[in-house]
Parts: C-alpha cells; structure tokens; sequence
C-alpha cells in the first residue's frame, strides 16, 4: 500500500492537522508556557469559542473564521478579567500552585454544565462555502476543511510570535515567569502583564474555537480529549517557546497522520506521546526550550 | 339500652361513610412505585441520553394519568452516569441500596449497560435495556431484555442486513474495508461484520481501529481509499462519523457501498449539516418516517416528544432513540400490570413468552432477551437537499432498504 502519493498526502495532512493543533496549543503556550500558570480549563474555553461560531453562524451565517476573528476582543477581556478573579484568590496568596490547578479544573466543569445547560448536549456544527471542498494540487488533496484552519493558526501563531517578539508588552510576558524583580525594576507592572498575558491566551480559544468547529461535530464535553494533547505539544515544543510549540504540534501532526496512513489509526496518539517521552529523555528542557 | 344500640348504629355508618370517602385519597396516597436508572446526561452520548430522558417522562406521565402501575404513582429517580462507564457501578448500587427503588431500567449504550450487569444480576431484578449490542452474551442473564432490535445473534445481525443487499446486487463485490472506532460498541459491530465478510468470501483488504474521538480521520480515509475496497463498513461514534462522511466525500471515495454502523447519521442536527454528503451511503438506522413503519401510537409519540424536546438542545424529531426508550418502559409496564406484582420471576417469565404491542412494532423478546427477530433497518440517503432540516421529517429521504418485512425501496447500487 505504501506509495509517493500516500506518503506525500499523509505529510500535508499531517502538516494541516498540526498547523490546528497549534492554534488550540497556543494560548496554552502562553499562559502554562510562559506564565506557569497551569489552565487546565483552555480546551474548555476553545469549545466555548466553537459555541460563539456555531451561534452567530448559525443565525447569521457569518463565516466562523470572521465570527472567531470578531470575538477576540471580547475573549480579551475575559481573559483578563479571569487573571484577576485568579491573582486575588490565588496567586496573591502564593497558593497558586494546587489550588490554582484546582480552581482552572473547577472552571472547566463549570463552563462546560453552562454550555450544557443553555445550548444542551446534542453535537454543533457549523456552515461555510469551503467545508466539504478539496483544490488538487498534482496527486496532493487539500480539504479546504483542513486547509484553512491551517492557514488561519499560522497566521495567528505568526502574530503572536510577532508580537511577543517587537514589542515591549511582549517582552515583558516573556521576562516575567522568569525574573519578575527584574521586570518591575525596568518599570512593568508583572500583574498588569499577566493579565494582558492570560488576556491574549484566552483570546486565542476564540479563533481556535472557530477553527475547531470547522473541523468536527463539537458538543460540550469535546474539549476534554484535547488537555493531554495540547499539554503534550507546550512542553514537547519547551516551555516559553511559541515557536518551539508550533513545530512540536506540526511533528505531532504529522506523526499521527503517517502512523495512520501506513500503520493503523490506534497507534498514531501512543507513537506521539512516545516522541514526547523520548524527547524529554535526551532534551528534558523540550524541543526549543532554554535549558 | 335502644338509645345505645342506636348510637352504636350510627357510629358504624359514620366510620363506613369515612372510610368509603378516604379510599380513593388512600390509594392515592401508596408509596409512589419507584424506577431507577443512571442516564448519560453529560459527555459524548448526552445528545442521545438527554432525548431517552424525555421520551421516558412521556411514559411516566402517561401511565401516572392512567392511575400509576399497580395504583401506585410512579418516580423516577436517575442519575447521569456522564457517559462513563466507571460511574455506573455506584450509581446502581445506590439506587438498590440507598434508594431502594422497586424497577432498574439501564443507561443508554452498550458501554454504560455492561457495568450495570453485576449489580443488577446479584439483586436478581429484571433489566430492561436501552441500545445495548451483545451485552448478555457474555452473562447469559435470564432477566435481561434488550429493545434495540438487533436480533438474536446481535453482533452478526447488526450488519447482516448491509452484507446481504451487497450481495444480492447483480455486480457482486469483492472486498472490504472494515474501520471501527476504539470503543465497545463499534468493535462489536465491525466484529460482526468481519465475520460476514469471511462467511462470503469477501477478501478483507482494510482492517483498523482508531481511537475515541479522533479530532481528524482524512488520513485514515486516505488509507482506506488508497486499499480500493468495493465495501467500505464502518463502526463510529456521531464525531468520527461526520469526519469519515465528510473526508469521504472530500477524497471523492469509490465505493459500491459505503457505511454500516455509523452512530450519529441519525440525528437531525447531523443530517442538516452534512446535506447531500449523506446521499447513497446505507446506514443501520431503527425508525425514519416511511410509511412501512408507521405503527400503532408512533405519530402521537413523536409529536408529544416534539413538542417536549423544542428548546432543550436535543434532537427535535426524536425518530433514533425516543420511541424505543419509551417502548422498554411500555413493555416493562405492561408486564408489571400483566402479572400484578413486582416479582422479578413473574415479570421476567412473562416477557419472555408475550409479544408486546408498543410504539415501535410487536417486540418479542428471544431467551437471550434480545429481539427474537432482527429489524434493524439499512436506510439509504436519497436526494438529500443542503440545509434543510424539515426534509428529514418527511417519507422519501431515509429509504428502507432491509428488512423486506418494512422495505420501503430498493438501493441505488454502486455508491459512487
């Protein structure tokens, strides 16, 4: 069964399932990977996303990408407001560690019985003119369905690595796990860039969410199977490293795709979490990761 | 000594009277009959769960304005098991010793019913179940019956249907693909199918599992395409099931028949959203609307399930689960009322020698407690029209396929 053809679609599907998983890593990348803040609950926040899709897509039609797009400010904010409820209850206290893990463990129960409870339990998906259609490219197949999740998470996590990267707020998120002293020397208020940090990783969920429904049926409880794989890929990409994350979730990507093809689908998630485990072996710091 | 007799007269009459006029109110008053069951409420299965529930309330409702079963009123107290099977175990064990109810019925699913099972057996209840595959293959249970109308050899008859309008056709097949998700009832399935596939002689040149809620399958239907089955019979959870419709059609999958066991083809939600991607797949399904299944109380069920399900997230025709968790309880009812108590043997001997009149058809039960006779459906999709739901409300769209006792059209062969 093994042909050139096979191989070369089982890689660019590869490439476009892991370009997905990015955007559901990335907030996860910032707040866990940079902050030390361990938001079990950003799947969670990722449905809630594909919620917001799914509604205004289907009263208005909207294309969910734009719906994802449009609501970032608004999941901006909730971000923020979320880092403050967190900051006074835990961090300012130092009881972040486990009751912090706790309380984002406790939000994710919560905001998943919300969504059961006002938009019920049965599966959600979304229209738009590109689900459904494939471009060729010689023997390559492109499901747009794939495609432009794809595209849309690389220009995101390309933003956001521009971001992090040019300017000071940027900056600031990146120095202030590491010397938070340092940072309020310089003049940054560390509280201030948390909130900002954990504001711009729970706007990410708003487009990633958009970007999921896209793909598969959502309903509540969907985001549970993605914690262990999105965890998987910050800490394979190294810890502070956006994109260090983005390779990782392309190698994830395109592993589970290539074990699928030739090997059979069952294996492709314990082959990744292998290569997680090896990695952490010979590099423990990750991928791209400080040592 | 006459003033006295005549007091004593009157007394009489007086507490005759009383006791006359409180009977009813007495009655009224018996402990209400209480039924017991965990429900996937939450998780994956909810969709499904959530809609049995309203099915079951209407049942409950029914039977408590006709007087309650036994003249008792009856209760339901019911847990939701969040589509895990680890909770069912405790959630029984409560009901039978905290709760004490009178009646067990089951979750919904093959995964949340076998966990039941011990439990259940040690109490010696019956145990009417709710889409179950092959659960008391394993415990062989004289009290168990199962509504989901398999048939007899659940596994094989699963997927007979499908096998053998493949082979009736004039350009015969040759092989197949068979492709199960990583969970009970899909392996069960697809089990079923394998052996059918060897009994014809149909050479397997695809045989995978992949696991619970794959976020993409394009790859795995790249490799099934890339194998060139004439049969490709999947076993599927509604998530997998619209990424495999959905990738087969992007691939553009040649097929004479493509299909089988695929959960969630059945709900409305689904169907909207995949449109005429559904058109020519032959999928197991247990009641659409074609005339050839219009039985007895059906309509009048599904229009109070209708009116009951609007607002609540489910699904808002109610043909796949519905009727038949309002039909276990009608059966489980009728018997309680046929035998005029709660004893478990009564009750279980007299399942399994009637044939019970419910929403769903004549149900009869065989001594492993599953259907005596299979009726599960294979529908194909026809001219299904983008977006729009109303159309799967309607005769025309689901045609039955197999059996011949409810066919309601002959297949459009080869898929694709």
């Amino acid at each position: 069964m093994f042909s050139a053809e096979l191989l070369l679609n089982s890689v660019v599907a590869g490439l476009m399932l892991g370009s997905f998983y990015a955007a559901v890593a990335l907030g996860l990348a910032i707040t866990f990977g940079q902050l030390d803040i361990v938001n079990i609950a950003h799947p969670t926040f990722v449905i809630f996303g594909s919620y917001v899709a799914y509604i205004v897509n289907e009263n208005f039609g909207f294309d969910p990408v734009l719906i994802g797009v449009v609501f970032v400010p608004v999941f901006y904010l909730l971000g923020m407001l979320l880092y403050q409820v967190y900051y006074a209850c835990f961090e300012r206290t130092g009881q972040e560690s486990l009751s912090g893990l706790a309380f984002f463990f406790g939000l994710m129960f919560i905001v998943e019985v919300l969504l059961i409870l006002v938009y019920g339990v049965d599966y959600r998906l979304v229209e738009a003119p590109y689900i459904g259609k494939t471009w060729h490219l010689g023997y390559i197949d492109f499901p747009l369905r794939m495609a432009v999740p794809a595209v849309v998470s690389f220009v995101m996590t390309g933003l956001v690595v521009l971001f992090m990267s040019r300017t000071f707020m940027g900056k600031a998120i990146q120095a202030v796990s590491q010397d938070r002293l340092a940072l309020q020397l310089m003049g940054a208020d560390p509280i201030k860039v948390k909130r900002i940090a954990l504001g711009i990783g729970i706007a990410t969920a708003a487009v990633a969410g958009a970007l999921l429904i896209i793909i598969q049926p959502v309903e509540p409880s969907v985001g549970r199977l993605y914690i262990g794989r999105v965890f998987a890929i910050v800490v394979l990409g190294g810890m502070g490293s956006i994109p260090g994350m983005f390779v990782a979730a392309l190698l994830i990507g395109v592993v589970e795709s290539f074990i699928a093809t030739f090997y059979g689908p069952s294996w492709a998630p314990a082959v990744g979490y292998g290569i997680l485990l090896l990695t952490l072996a010979i590099r423990p710091q990750g991928l791209f990761g400080r040592a | 000594m006459s003033r006295n007799k005549n007091f004593r007269l009157w007394t009489l009459g007086i507490v005759a009277l009383v006791a006359f006029a409180i009977a009813p109110a007495a009655q009224a008053q018996k402990k209400p009959l209480k039924i017991g069951f965990s429900m996937a409420l939450t998780g994956p299965l909810a969709g499904a769960g959530k809609a049995a529930l309203i099915a079951m309330k209407i049942w409950k409702d029914d039977i408590n304005k006709k007087g309650g079963l036994l003249g008792r009123q009856i209760e339901f107290i019911y847990y939701d098991d969040a589509t895990s099977a680890s909770k069912v175990p405790g959630i029984y064990s409560k009901l039978l010793n905290v709760d004490k109810v009178d009646l067990v019925v089951s979750s919904y699913g093959t995964n949340e019913i076998s966990p039941a099972m011990p439990i259940v057996m040690r109490k010696g209840l019956v145990f009417m179940s709710l889409f179950g595959l092959a659960v008391n293959e394993k415990f062989k249970y004289d009290r168990y019956f199962q509504i989901m109308p398999a048939g007899p050899v659940p596994k094989d008859d699963w997927s007979r249907g499908f096998f053998n309008l493949a082979m009736a056709q004039k350009d015969k097949p040759e092989s197949v693909a068979l492709l199960a998700e990583d969970a009970e009832f899909a392996r069960n399935a697809v089990a079923g199918a394998r052996r059918h596939a060897k009994r014809l002689g149909l050479k397997i040149v695809y045989d995978k599992t992949f696991p619970f809620g794959s976020p993409d399958v394009t790859s795995v239907m790249r490799a099934i395409k890339a194998a060139k089955p004439d049969l490709v019979y999947i076993g599927s959870y509604p998530g997998g099931s619209v990424g495999l419709v959905k990738a087969a059609n992007e691939l553009s999958l040649k097929a004479k028949m493509f299909g089988g066991g695929m959960v969630g083809l059945q709900f409305a939600g689904i169907q909207k959203n995949l449109g005429p991607m559904l058109n020519g797949i032959v999928n197991y399904d247990f009641w659409v609307p074609e005339p050839t299944l219009n039985f007895e109380g059906v309509k009048e069920f599904l229009s109070k399930y209708q009116t009951a399900a609007k607002g609540k997230g489910v699904d808002p025709f109610g043909h796949y689960l519905p009727p038949f968790a309002y039909a276990y309880l009608q059966i489980l009812g009728d018997a309680v009322t046929a035998v005029g108590s709660l004893d478990q043997k009564k009750i279980a001997t007299y399942i399994h020698a009637t044939t019970f009149k419910t929403v769903v058809g004549p149900v009869r039960f065989a001594a492993n407690g599953e259907w005596a006779e299979t009726r599960t459906l294979q529908v194909q999709f026809r001219d299904v029209q983008p977006n729009n739901l109303a159309q799967f409300n309607k005769p025309g769209k689901r045609i039955v396929l197999y059996p011949d006792s409810v066919k309601s059209g002959t297949i459009v062969y080869p898929y694709k």
